[in-house]
């Protein structure tokens, strides 16, 4: 378990430094400049010149990036140069909403697709299977700024159930807050829920036809259990595999929602971000995220071991 | 006909009638039971022998009621007083693993994966004896110690795959016992396990059949383990019972030509170590949309005649002169000694 665990840090270090050498590459090829981007109506070579020198952008790039790789570590990530806000502090503030919208959507989809899908397989060539896949199939096929569209017109300005856009800090309010987020939840969990749903229904059908369901039954017990408790169990580790893979799907899915329905969020900063040219808040984000998918997938691998006995996560190490 | 019924005679455990299965599938219907009879005894071993595609695992799961939805099941199959054929879904679960208990062939995946062994046998003792965590963990251990799988309370917090097929196959063993059934259903418990486990195990059902008084139904399509732990011996082909009697008469004078073949087919001590299954009788058992008036085993068998193609042999008495009297065989040209 310890070298596991060793091992484990290692590679997310590299993986990190890795993404933070191509992030600040990758933002640095991009045409534009973020100096004009700051300098806004004064734009005579002068204070174009201290904007570059405040930001350090007139340094040699290996200087930029070793200054920028000290500072990350000691916990700074720079100010934003379109607003001079310290990337770490906003960060600070849009990263909860995302995990919220990202959490409820993945409770959505879990629970939504996770039901169905049983229920798929269980019911397997009747009308409950029939309606599931359909369901699944619109879940799939509809794009998310299309869902949300719609869900916007009928539910928030159509029936007034729900708020059209904006967002309530938990903290502040926590009714307005989760009001604020059932319908970005639902938009977002949506695409998830039908993947997970599918993937639900043949992990069951599988488990179903086991022989060690056959000697749950010949031992008496109920449908419930041996369903529920038993076929379940073994299909859990599919379902956990997928919530893993399609968790980026989810990350970027929330980038569009967001703007949909104009929640603070990661998203609506990394947009803004990018179309100003804003470098120090792009490698931020872009170095939180990769650490939240260095942290996802370790959670991931420690399901499966609590799940299915037969994955050690020792024996993964080696 | 009947048992004769007496104090000293054994208790019936389970009496089978008649029973027949009928699959509903897209090809049409399949005769997979047609008519079987049988009873066992408390304490006694009944083999159920045949080929691979007799109807044997479908006999095994129609006692409890287990075949699919597609199964048409008509006959009668009584435990102690009551009919199970027909029972309601709810009646059976309470039989299942409580008075009627099944150990399949493949121990390696008739345990499930993920949750530990003791919890899997506790399971059945908290379902059907309404046991606690604590009691059931306690009589888990029991029954390990019982199958003979050494340090109980420790293995029992251990994962199927960490035991051996052998092992595993006790762990079944010990999950069947638990509530100490009346009928133990064992289909091909040895067939995956090396040949030198096979007679470990064989010899612990028995053992413990004789001593808890369980009546087994073990199905095989080796004769060598029939040998080894039988009391009695049904012969099914393609559906049918074609011969029942005691093993050694059975061994002694096999009257169905279809028996015969099986027993030219039998392993001996020797050649079982190598081949640890039967030599083939030419051709295959059928698959039969209905169960025809003749005799199934006709096509295959060398003393076949016109009258065994258009008449169903019934399954009447064929002891010879002098002997006990429970052997019988559906055969219109049962073999003498000579002809073996
Ligand atoms: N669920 C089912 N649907 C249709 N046919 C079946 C089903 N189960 C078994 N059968 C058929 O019943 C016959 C007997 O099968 P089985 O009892 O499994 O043979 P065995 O003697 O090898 O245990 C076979 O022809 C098999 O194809
Ligand atoms: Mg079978």
């Amino acid at each position: 378990m310890r070298t596991y665990l060793l091992n484990r840090l290692w590679q997310s270090a590299l993986t990190l430094l890795l993404a933070s050498i191509v992030v600040f590459l990758g933002v640095r090829a991009l045409p534009g400049d973020p100096a004009l981007a700051f300098a806004g109506e004064e734009r005579d070579p002068e204070s174009l010149a201290a904007i570059r020198a405040r930001f350090g952008f007139d340094q040699p790039l290996l200087v930029q990036f070793w200054k920028f790789l000290t500072a990350a570590l000691s916990g700074d990530l720079g100010d934003s140069t379109r607003t001079g806000i310290p990337v770490t502090s906003m960060i600070g503030s849009a990263l909860p909403v995302t995990i919220q919208l990202s959490v409820f959507a993945l409770l959505v989809a879990v629970l939504v697709g996770g039901a169905t899908g049983v229920l798929a397989a269980v019911r397997r060539g009747r009308p409950a299977e029939w309606f599931a896949n359909a369901v699944a199939l619109i879940g799939l096929s509809v794009p998310n700024f299309w869902l949300g569209l719609i869900a916007i017109i009928y539910l928030a300005v159509g029936f007034g159930w729900f708020p059209a856009s904006g967002f309530v800090p938990f903290t502040v309010d926590p009714v307005a807050n989760l009001h604020h987020l059932v319908l970005p939840a639902l938009v977002l969990g949506s695409g998830l829920a039908a993947v997970v749903m599918r993937q639900t229904r043949s992990a069951m059908l599988e488990s179903l036809g086991a022989d060690y369901i056959r000697t749950a039954r010949a031992k008496g017990l109920s449908p419930r259990a041996v369903v529920g408790s038993h076929a379940l169990r073994n299909s859990l580790v599919v379902v956990v595999t997928i919530v893993g893979l399609q968790l980026g799907a989810l990350i970027s899915g929330a980038v569009v929602t967001e703007r949909i329905f104009a929640l603070p969020g990661f998203g609506k900063m990394t947009v803004d971000a990018v179309f100003q040219r804003d470098y120090p808040v792009i490698q931020g984000v872009v170095l939180v995220t990769a650490s939240a998918y260095v942290l996802i997938n370790f959670l991931v691998d420690l399901a499966y071991s609590l799940i299915d006995p037969r994955i050690r996560v020792t024996g993964a190490a080696s | 006909m009947t048992v004769p019924i007496s104090k000293t005679a054994p208790k019936m455990a389970l009496s089978v009638r008649d029973l027949s299965v009928t699959f509903r599938t897209t090809d049409g219907p399949v005769s997979a039971v047609d008519r079987v009879s049988f009873e066992v005894d408390a304490g006694e071993v009944l083999a159920v022998v045949g080929e691979s595609g007799c109807g044997k695992s479908v006999t095994a799961m129609a006692l409890a009621g287990l075949l699919p939805g597609s199964a048409t099941v008509t006959g009668s199959v009584r435990l102690g007083e009551r009919e199970l054929v027909g029972a309601s879904e709810q009646a059976l679960r309470k039989v299942r693993g409580s008075e009627v208990a099944y150990v399949f062939q493949e121990p390696m995946t008739s345990l499930n994966p993920v949750f530990t062994v003791g919890r899997q046998i506790a399971e059945v003792l908290r379902v059907h004896r309404g046991m606690g965590k604590r009691q059931a963990q306690a009589r888990a251990v029991e029954l390990l110690g019982l199958v003979g799988i050494p340090e109980p309370a420790r293995r029992l917090r251990e994962y199927p795959h960490q035991f051996s097929g052998g092992m595993r196959q006790r762990v079944m063993i010990a999950m069947a016992l638990a509530c100490d059934p009346a009928v133990l259903v064992a289909d091909e418990p040895t067939t995956a396990l090396d040949v030198t486990v096979q007679a470990a195990v064989l010899d612990l059902l028995r053992d413990l059949g004789k001593r808890l008084g369980t009546a087994i139904v073990l199905i095989t399509h080796d004769l060598g383990v029939v040998a080894d732990i039988a009391d009695r011996v049904l012969v099914m082909y393609a559906g049918r019972v074609v011969e029942t009697a005691g093993t050694q008469e059975l061994f002694d004078a096999p009257r169905h030509h279809y028996a015969i073949g099986l027993m030219g087919a039998v392993p001996t001590a020797a050649r079982r170590s190598e081949e640890g299954r039967l030599r083939e009788i030419p051709g295959l058992v059928p698959v039969l949309a209905e169960q025809p008036a003749a005799c199934t085993f006709a096509d295959r068998c060398p003393a076949a005649d016109d009258k065994c193609r258009t008449a169903e042999p019934p399954l009447l008495p064929a002891a010879r002169p002098g002997s006990a009297g429970t052997h019988r065989a559906a055969c219109w040209h049962p073999a003498d000694e000579e002809a073996r």
